[in-house]
């Protein structure tokens, strides 16, 4: 390295021009490479990508157990083994079943939901940090990360429930209007579930040892939400104060797994809903979706640093 | 003569810095971590900083091919990945026209599925239409030569050939057309005549692109496809002109 230093000034090539790059750059319309758009053009531009945000979440969908012999069965297999050892272990052995009626579809029902809003959030937390390769290669809008990775549970959300209905027809139920109500529910709790993903997916970026601590943080939220019990029997034992019971139902997967149960299940009473329980899927969902996507547009240009 | 030129990507004085986590002494033993949370605030220790481009500055004009040369390591891909936008910079600035483009799409395919899907996933990642993936599906896999052997095109790409995987991704890649477009050793993928025919497509990229960048590390391949060439060393800007002279003096110094 100790030849000559030859940092000729450009011979032929580039003669450096009277004006400042900056000037040079706004005279021919140059824009700044990889700035972030205004919020409407970011909205524009997702829109534009709808259809590859879509087809990533499908291709990884049926990416997912493709070496497996029995392929897309897991799908539904892996949820339903999943219900399975809880229905063993809080249904059977802690008796958690008892005081509510239609324990096997009440359990499944929260299951499955807290299972779409949990994996949601966790893998939002990965969602820019496991595709770095595609940030750093392409150009496109990277909330469709998270967006994506939501699209595809909700997918297998849809699987799942389908399941379950089958299953309440099994279990003597039969579809009634209030069966419909489930379809708002989904799609609240999709936004909620996108906004969150798009906020951990932003923290996770810049902090990938979040991820580390996200599966501690949704199980503790998993185990005050009423998944496996139901708020109300469980809480009434002891001495608890009102506002304590009120504060956990309100808990947005608490609301939408209550309001799924209260859609698909004859026997879930009103009552053990909160008040303005509608009011509350909305607000959560407009908080989490708005929020969500505001916030990790804020920091759209930076992801792939580091 | 230099009014007349128009500019189509300026750099000022970019410099890139890598913050590599784990680089750091003690990093990885468990001990060391704890010593450094009892040790409080300088939780920083364990990351490294690469300063990978050093204030490099240059102007890009239309209809021009630059060759981007230097040893390895030298921040060749790096400063490419400014350019594009894709690799935040630590300090000044990359004006553009238009949206400069990798040419590289690997990342968006995925092994297990078909190759059949992948040219659409690839497309759609790249920011094409349904529509024009559509009409440019069968020149791909006509271009890729994959179904020469066989229905390939409809089996996973985990069963094809790294040679065949590189001709398909290559394929997709160089379907879309762009503004400033980037090539990062893309030349190099394939048999004989698969490179033939990708040199082919480069020079119609060229064509309709308004600037080409071209890393390599084969001399030969940027003194035939580029006009004027820049010198990459630790980061820093060693050298800016036409190809001919860059190369020589390249040449010399790497012996």
């Amino acid at each position: 390295m100790t030849t000559t230093t030859t940092r000729t000034a450009p011979a032929a090539a580039p003669p450096p021009p009277d004006l400042a790059p900056a000037e040079l750059a706004a005279l021919h319309g140059l824009t700044v490479s990889g700035a972030r758009p205004s919020l409407p053009a970011y909205v524009r531009q997702l829109w534009g990508r709808r259809h590859f945000v879509t087809a990533f979440a499908t291709a990884r969908m049926s990416a997912q157990y493709s070496t497996a012999k029995l392929g897309q069965v897991w799908h539904l297999v892996t949820p339903l083994l999943n219900a399975l050892v809880y229905y063993f272990i809080f249904g059977i052995v802690m008796k958690a079943s008892h005081g509510v009626a239609d324990y096997i579809p009440f359990l499944l029902t929260g299951v499955f939901v807290w299972d779409f809003i949990g994996s949601s959030i966790n893998s939002g937390t990965r969602s820019i940090h496991s595709n770095i390769g595609l940030v750093r290669a392409l150009h496109f809008p990277r909330a469709s990360l998270p967006i994506s990775t939501v699209v595809q549970l909700f997918q297998q959300l849809l699987v799942t429930m389908g399941a379950l209905a089958v299953l309440l027809l099994a279990f003597g139920q039969m579809p009634r209007p209030s069966w419909l109500l489930a379809v708002p529910t989904l799609l609240l709790t999709a936004v909620f579930a996108a906004g969150c993903a798009m906020v951990m997916a932003r923290i996770g970026s810049s902090m990938p040892d979040v991820s580390q601590l996200m599966p501690f943080v949704l199980r503790t939220w998993m185990y005050s939400s009423g998944v496996m019990w139901s708020i109300d029997s469980m809480l009434a034992k002891d001495a608890f104060p009102h506002w304590v019971t009120l504060a956990l139902k309100c808990n947005p997967a608490a609301v939408f797994i209550d309001l799924m149960r209260f859609s698909l299940i004859d026997s879930f009473p009103a009552h053990a809903l909160p008040p303005h329980v509608w009011a509350i899927a909305v607000g959560w969902a407009l908080l989490a979706g708005v929020g969500g996507f505001v916030y990790f547009w804020k920091a759209e240009e930076a992801y792939g640093r580091g | 003569m230099a009014d007349t030129r128009v500019p189509t990507v300026i750099a000022d004085d970019v410099h890139v810095v890598y913050k590599v986590h784990g680089g750091g002494k003690g990093r990885g033993s468990a001990t060391a971590a704890l010593s450094r949370i009892l040790r409080g605030g300088k939780a920083e220790k364990g990351v490294r900083e690469v300063h990978a481009v050093r204030g490099v500055s240059f102007t890009a004009y239309k209809g021009e091919a630059i060759g981007l040369i230097g040893t390895n390591g030298s921040g060749k891909s790096t400063l490419l990945k400014a350019i594009a936008g894709l690799q935040p910079v630590a300090s000044g600035k990359v004006y553009s026209h238009g949206q400069p483009s990798l040419l590289g799409v690997n990342a968006a395919l995925m092994n297990d599925l078909t190759g059949e899907r992948n040219v659409i996933l690839g497309g759609l990642a790249m920011g094409m239409t349904k529509q024009q993936i559509r009409e440019r599906y069968q020149d791909i896999v006509d271009f890729s030569g994959i179904n020469e052997k066989g229905d390939f095109i409809s089996l996973p790409m985990r069963t094809y050939s790294s040679g065949m995987g590189a001709r398909l991704r290559f394929s997709i890649a160089a379907a879309k057309d762009h503004d400033v477009l980037m090539i990062d050793e893309a030349l190099a993928t394939g048999d004989a005549a698969f490179q033939k025919r990708s040199q082919k497509r480069i020079e119609e990229l060229r064509a309709t692109a308004g600037t080409v960048f071209l890393v390599s590390h084969s001399i030969g391949t940027v003194r035939e496809t580029c006009d004027r060439a820049i010198w990459l060393e630790r980061g820093e800007l060693r050298m800016d002109g036409p190809v001919k002279e860059v190369c020589d003096a390249y040449e010399s110094f790497s012996g």
